[in-house]
């Protein structure tokens, strides 16, 4: 771990500041200050800044980005009206490290890429331009979707895949103003600047996130992963499908483990909505979902592993409701 | 100190020990399922592990890691690291070691003198005032390199492989057999990379007295680290002193003496300070040992009957350049089954990455898993029942040296473990279905080779009546604390709450150390036989023969007399000696572990993950000295049987051998959800060729049935043989089709 | 920089030269209080488990810094030797650990697992996000972030659940 400054925040307005790094539960971003993948050279400690609160907002929620995973999975409300968000956020990680991760310290957690672990391999997300070690490395990990020549890396968080099919908004705020982001389109594709996550701006900070009125209906999430807890997902579906007479009328579909980002398909939502289940109009969603998927070789399996998942989740939920 | 009388008693085994000494003693405590006495610190922190207990005034150092695959240091950043904060050392030193050394090695491994033979290596230490600035100045590290190592192999397919004679055997035709036979199987497996990954990582904190260096060391065999780490040091074993007295898992992973203790030892004497080297997780993976990958070629065929005529079992398998340990794959493979054609044979091929040594059950751990799914197969081409199949191949005698066995109950445990698990209950391949998952049942035999080791012990019965036992034995977790407890309080008649087992200090009598399973074995005899020693001088003064001696409860009876311990003593300590040796019972009878293990798994036709629903196994391995431990033991053995069937692989980067899931959460052993209940059943068995207790190891043969287990349930389960393990979940989509 | 944190009931007021040390070394390396072990100092095992505030987490992943004010518990505050807590007691008698080393992290951990139960916090195994049960599953997966590879689990479990179920219902 480099040298740094440490400060500790008594406001969020204190690290909304290009110069300070923020440290909010600390298990991502210490993790990689240790093997000096991250070598901030200030601190700013937000675990008191407020920002804490689960609120009603309308027909909605909003959610501080200090709210630490448990507190959010376990909120009457969540477990009520947002149960994907509960499911996904208790698929991940383990009771000890949920209870210190935050709301917004999740949505920015880095990738798992083994290479972009190790500052002995190239990688174009540490240092731009250098290259990138996993292509032809060990890829089990890796994108099968949305990868570059620069970077094949995958987000790997849980909750952001349930945020993205709910249709949340990031709330950031930076020295230049408040605005906000949807989940589906705060974390970027890598394309040629892999040493960008997401689209928050320097200085920029998230204060919360907003979830819209409850989409009702079933809320599944399957995370498929190489053992049964305290494991990041291989692949993972989040599904939320409400039926009426034996339709699906909305379906909202997101995909972790097999991108730069939650992938998200609304064409294949639009393809299942409005019609009854069947095993053939999922194999079609599946399609779509999958168009333009390419392997990397040691991850090649994930291709059929998420058509398999997807139709059995979609098989699932609409099952004995139809 | 008061009087002091010694006495001594030695056994070499070359014979069957006829009398079951602890079938006549009177306490009742061996045997008995005891809390273990060091619970109560582990369960509060308060047992000390290696980097814990720091001498005032000590410093901190970090291996620096070798970023090419091979080739020669040339050069190192010294300076610009010297000026570092806190920066007190920079240490190249040809005496680092390249990799740990064997178990029992008793002499210092390859040292570094300048070669990097693996990606991670370690080439030089650095050393600060303080963890932090250490780990951030080893980090910082750099090192010139010059490459005229020539190409580093990294992959088996890429080795060269050597055919060592003593490791071939062969007997009959098997080729002719396999021909006429009226089933045969002939395949390949193979099985992984694994790493240890025992949960405390290898540390040392090193300081040296006048001329004398104490480590405090997270080690297996302190007789034998102590030759090793002063042979890698050029000092005198005299001078070197290791203390050990909890060690946080081994596994095989501390055998040896390893980096951090020399690394640690040579600091600490430059600089005249305690120098603490704690291993990073990653240092522990890549630097330390891993079990060898394997190819294995088994050949197997039978008469109509199921009565196996040819048994082949034909492996490959790698280490660093200059290494002798290869993993014995094929050890047990000669003597479990009928078959009187047989082809053994072993291969190592040479490569670039962590070096190999031994990990929990050498040889067997990977080997039975392997064999016994092919048993499965052949009994299944037979059209037999797998354990009907295995009753009828259950030799009268080591079929492979034609000497008998020392005792081999399997037929027993497979009986006993079928009515236990409800073997009954199992349905047709690919037949049993809820849902999603697929639903199976399997089993298979477990066998390990019994050992036992040189082993020494004191055992002393101080005037109050209540004893002492000191041995440079370790407890790794296996529960000598608790056995030699019971041992010495069964032999002297005492509860077990009056006797202090002191472990974990070479300066101690040199114990065989926890290592092959004879850990228990060897140590335990060494204890019985000094506390027989004490026993037969209380007798004399009690003027009976040590025969009709009774010791219950701190008295001694013989004849109309009973006299408390105390008063016996009058005044006076008795030291007993016991050295237990091995003999020729290791080669004129077969000596094992035995067992039977069943799973029964789940496997989603969807993902193809798979889960373990339940387990259960039945062992015969001698007198269970503390049934409680021994579950213990036979648990965590399963449990990692459950982590080779499933989960657990090191994958090394095919380009350079960087070990790329080097990891606690990548490289995957099981977490508490991934287990399932687990039976245990032990027979009441002896073994009067072992050793003077009758017992047998246990530690080991729990992983070896395990594999195999699980292989052949999901085969029960989804009508696929898999044989390449790990089986994750890709393997199994691959071979399944969409649902 | 100055920090003031309680620990096991006892108030400290250290002069942090380091903001880099984390709070597991803090216990470790300049407290003394060894009891919290590191497995793999990167939130991959559990074995540094400690309560920060009544709530339990991976001390390596955590900055000394960042705890200003705080109460924390390590094992060495919730039992002594002579002085077992319930939890502890129940781990010695049905043998939850082998080797000793991820023991303080899983009974720190299960002590707050307990607490998390009788919240009625749901885990990815509860088949209702709000009705949850004890079960040996629900002890699994909540004690899953401990990782122990003596594989003491089956004993974990059985300890958990008899100080659960002396407690009374969750
Ligand atoms: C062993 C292990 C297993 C895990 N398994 C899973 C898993 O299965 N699924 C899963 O989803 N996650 C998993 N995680 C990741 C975990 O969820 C994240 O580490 C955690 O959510 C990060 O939150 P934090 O508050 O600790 O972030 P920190 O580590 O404090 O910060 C992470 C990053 O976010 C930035 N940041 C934090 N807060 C803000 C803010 N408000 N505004 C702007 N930037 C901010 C920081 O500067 C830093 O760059 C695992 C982690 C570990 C160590
Ligand atoms: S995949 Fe991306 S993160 Fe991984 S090494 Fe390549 S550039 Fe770096
Ligand atoms: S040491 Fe903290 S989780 Fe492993
Ligand atoms: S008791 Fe050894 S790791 Fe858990």
């Amino acid at each position: 771990m480099r040298p740094f400054d440490f400060q500790r925040a008594s406001g969020a307005a204190e690290a909304m500041d290009p110069g300070l790094r923020v440290i909010a539960g600390g298990t991502n971003l210490l993790d990689l200050m240790k093997h000096e993948v991250e070598t901030p050279a200030r601190l700013i400690d937000v675990n008191h800044v407020g920002l804490d609160e689960v609120r009603r907002e309308g027909e909605g929620l909003r959610i501080g980005a200090l709210v630490r995973n448990s507190d959010l999975a376990a909120h009457e409300a969540v477990r009520r009206d947002w149960p994907l968000l509960s499911r996904a956020i208790l698929a991940g990680a383990s009771g000890q490290i949920r209870n210190r991760a935050t709301t917004g310290g999740n949505l920015m957690q880095r990738t798992r890429c083994p290479y972009f672990y190790d500052i002995h391999a190239r990688c174009n997300k540490r240092e731009p331009g250098q290259g990138c070690d996993a292509i032809g490395g060990f890829t089990r990990s890796h994108a099968i979707l949305g990868a570059s020549e620069a970077c094949i890396a995958t987000y790997p968080g849980d909750m952001a895949v349930a945020l993205t099919a709910l249709d949340a908004v990031v709330e950031v705020e930076g020295q230049g103003g408040a605005r906000e982001i949807p989940a589906a389109g705060f974390h970027r594709l890598p394309g040629d600047d892999p040493s960008r996550d997401n689209d928050l701006r320097p200085g920029e900070f998230i204060t919360g996130v907003r979830l819209p009125a409850p989409l009702g209906g079933r809320q599944v999430y399957r995370k498929v992963r190489d053992r049964r807890s305290y494991a990041f997902a291989l692949v993972s579906v989040a599904l939320a499908v409400t039926m009426e007479g034996g339709r699906m009328t909305r379906v909202r579909l997101a995909f972790g483990g097999v991108a730069h980002k939650p992938w998200r398909v609304p064409e294949a939502e639009a393809l299942l909505e409005g019609h009854a289940p069947h095993a053939a109009l999922f194999d079609r969603a599946a399609d779509a979902v999958l168009e333009g998927a390419r392997g990397q070789g040691d991850n090649d399996f994930k291709i059929e592993l998420l058509r398999r998942t997807l139709v059995a989740t979609l098989t699932d939920a609409t099952g004995d409701a139809a | 100190m008061s009087d002091t009388v010694q006495v001594e008693r030695q056994q070499k085994m070359d014979s069957r020990e006829d009398t079951d000494f602890f079938g006549g003693t009177a306490q009742g405590v061996l045997s008995t399922a005891m809390d273990r006495p060091d619970g109560p610190q582990k369960v509060t922190g308060t047992a000390t592990y290696a980097d814990e207990d720091h001498p005032p005034g000590t410093v901190f150092g970090w291996l620096v890691r070798a970023t090419v695959t091979r080739g020669f240091v040339t050069g190192l950043n010294t300076d610009e690291l010297r000026a570092m904060p806190g920066v007190l050392l920079v240490l190249r030193d040809d005496r680092l070691l390249r990799n740990p050394a064997q178990g029992q090695a008793g002499r210092a491994p390859v040292q570094f003198k300048g070669e990097v033979a693996y990606k991670g290596q370690p080439i030089a230490l650095v050393v600060a005032e303080s963890f932090e600035q250490a780990r951030h100045a080893g980090l910082a590290a750099k090192a010139d390199y010059l490459d005229r190592g020539g190409k580093a192999v990294i992959c088996p397919e890429d080795a060269e492989f050597e055919t060592p004679k003593a490791k071939q055997s062969s007997m009959g035709d098997l080729d002719a057999a396999m021909t006429a036979a009226a089933h045969r199987l002939d395949g390949e497996w193979t099985t992984p990379s694994m790493s240890h990954v025992a949960m405390e990582p290898h540390s040392a904190v090193a300081w040296w007295e006048d001329g004398k260096l104490t480590v405090r060391a997270s080690q297996q065999m302190l007789k034998h680290n102590v030759k090793e780490l002063a042979d890698s040091l050029g000092i005198s074993p005299a001078m070197v002193r290791i203390l050990a007295p909890f060690v946080g898992g081994g596994f095989g992973s501390k055998l040896g003496i390893s980096h951090e203790s020399v690394a640690a030892a040579i600091a600490a004497r430059k600089l005249g300070r305690p120098v603490a080297v704690p291993l990073h997780r990653r240092q522990v993976c890549e630097t330390t040992t891993r079990r060898s990958e394997s190819r294995q070629r088994v050949r197997l065929c039978c008469d109509r009957d199921g009565v196996l005529t040819g048994v082949g079992h034909e492996v490959w398998v790698s280490n660093l350049p200059g290494e002798t340990f290869s993993e014995p794959v094929t050890q047990s493979t000669p003597f479990t089954y009928r078959g009187e054609n047989r082809e053994i044979a072993h291969h190592v091929g040479r490569l670039n990455i962590t070096c190999a040594g031994s990990m929990r059950a050498p040889g067997e751990a990977i080997g039975v898993p392997v064999t016994e799914a092919a048993i499965d197969e052949l009994a299944e081409m037979a059209g037999i029942d797998p354990i009907e199949f295995r009753l009828r191949n259950i030799p009268e005698e080591d079929p492979s040296k034609e000497i008998p066995y020392s005792s081999n109950r399997l037929a027993d445990c497979l009986r006993r473990g079928a009515e236990l698990f409800g073997w009954s209950e199992r349905k047709p391949a690919g037949t049993r279905r809820e849902g999603e998952w697929l639903i199976g049942m399997g089993m298979a035999t477990a066998v390990r080779v019994n050992m036992l080791q040189e082993s020494e012990a004191r055992v002393v019965l101080l005037p109050d009546g209540s004893a002492r036992v000191e041995t440079d034995m370790t407890d790794i977790g296996t529960g000598s604390y608790s056995i030699l407890t019971q041992i010495a309080a069964e032999a002297l008649g005492l509860p077990a709450d009056r006797v202090t087992t002191v472990l974990g200090d070479s300066d101690l009598p040199p114990a065989a150390g926890s290592g092959g399973s004879f850990g228990a074995a060897s140590s335990g005899s060494s204890v019985t036989l000094a506390a027989q020693a004490v026993r037969e001088e209380l007798a004399k003064r009690m003027g009976a023969d040590p025969g009709e001696l009774t010791l219950k409860d701190g008295h001694a009876i013989a004849g109309n007399t009973r006299r408390s311990l105390p008063d016996l003593l009058g005044g006076e300590a008795i030291e007993g000696k016991g050295t237990i040796k091995p003999g020729s019972n290791a080669r004129s009878v077969r000596q094992a572990s035995w067992g039977a293990q069943f799973a029964e798994v789940a496997v989603s036709a969807v993902t193809g993950e798979v889960q373990v629903r339940r387990m259960a196994a039945v062992f015969a391995a001698g007198r269970v000295l503390n049934p409680k431990t021994a579950r213990s033991q036979c648990i965590g053995g399963m449990v990692f049987g459950i982590g080779s069937a499933l989960t657990e692989e090191s994958h090394y980067d095919r380009r350079d051998g960087s070990f790329v899931n080097r990891d606690l959460a990548e490289y995957k052993i099981p977490a508490n959800l991934d287990v399932p209940k687990i039976e245990i059943e032990f027979l009441e068995d002896r073994d009067a060729w072992a050793n003077p207790m009758q017992a047998k190891g246990i530690g080991e043969v729990a992983v070896c049935g395990t594999a195999g287990a699980i292989l052949n349930a999901i085969a029960n389960a989804t009508g696929v043989r898999f044989r390449h393990l790990p089986v994750t979940l890709d393997k199994v989509i691959a071979a399944l089709p969409r649902p | 920089m100055q920090l003031r944190l309680t620990v096991n009931g006892t108030e400290h007021a250290l002069d942090l030269s380091d903001p880099r040390v984390t709070l597991l070394d803090l216990l470790r390396y300049r407290l003394g209080l060894t009891g919290t072990k590191k497995g793999c100092d990167h939130g991959q095992c559990g074995a540094c488990t400690v309560l920060v505030n009544g709530r339990r987490m991976n001390s390596c992943l955590s900055l000394a810094a960042m705890h200003e004010g705080d109460e924390v518990t390590t094992v060495e505050g919730i039992g002594t030797p002579d002085n077992l807590a319930p939890m502890q007691e129940a781990f010695v008698r049905h043998d939850g650990f082998q080797c000793g080393y991820c023991t303080p992290g899983q009974i720190v951990s299960a002590t707050a697992m307990l607490k998390e139960l009788a919240a009625g916090w749901p885990s990815q195994v509860s088949g209702d996000l709000d009705a949850v049960a004890l079960s040996d599953d629900e002890i699994r997966e909540r004690m899953s972030g401990n990782l122990c590879r003596c594989a003491a689990y089956p004993n974990i479990v059985e300890a958990i659940r008899e100080v659960a179920e002396q407690e009374g219902p969750a």
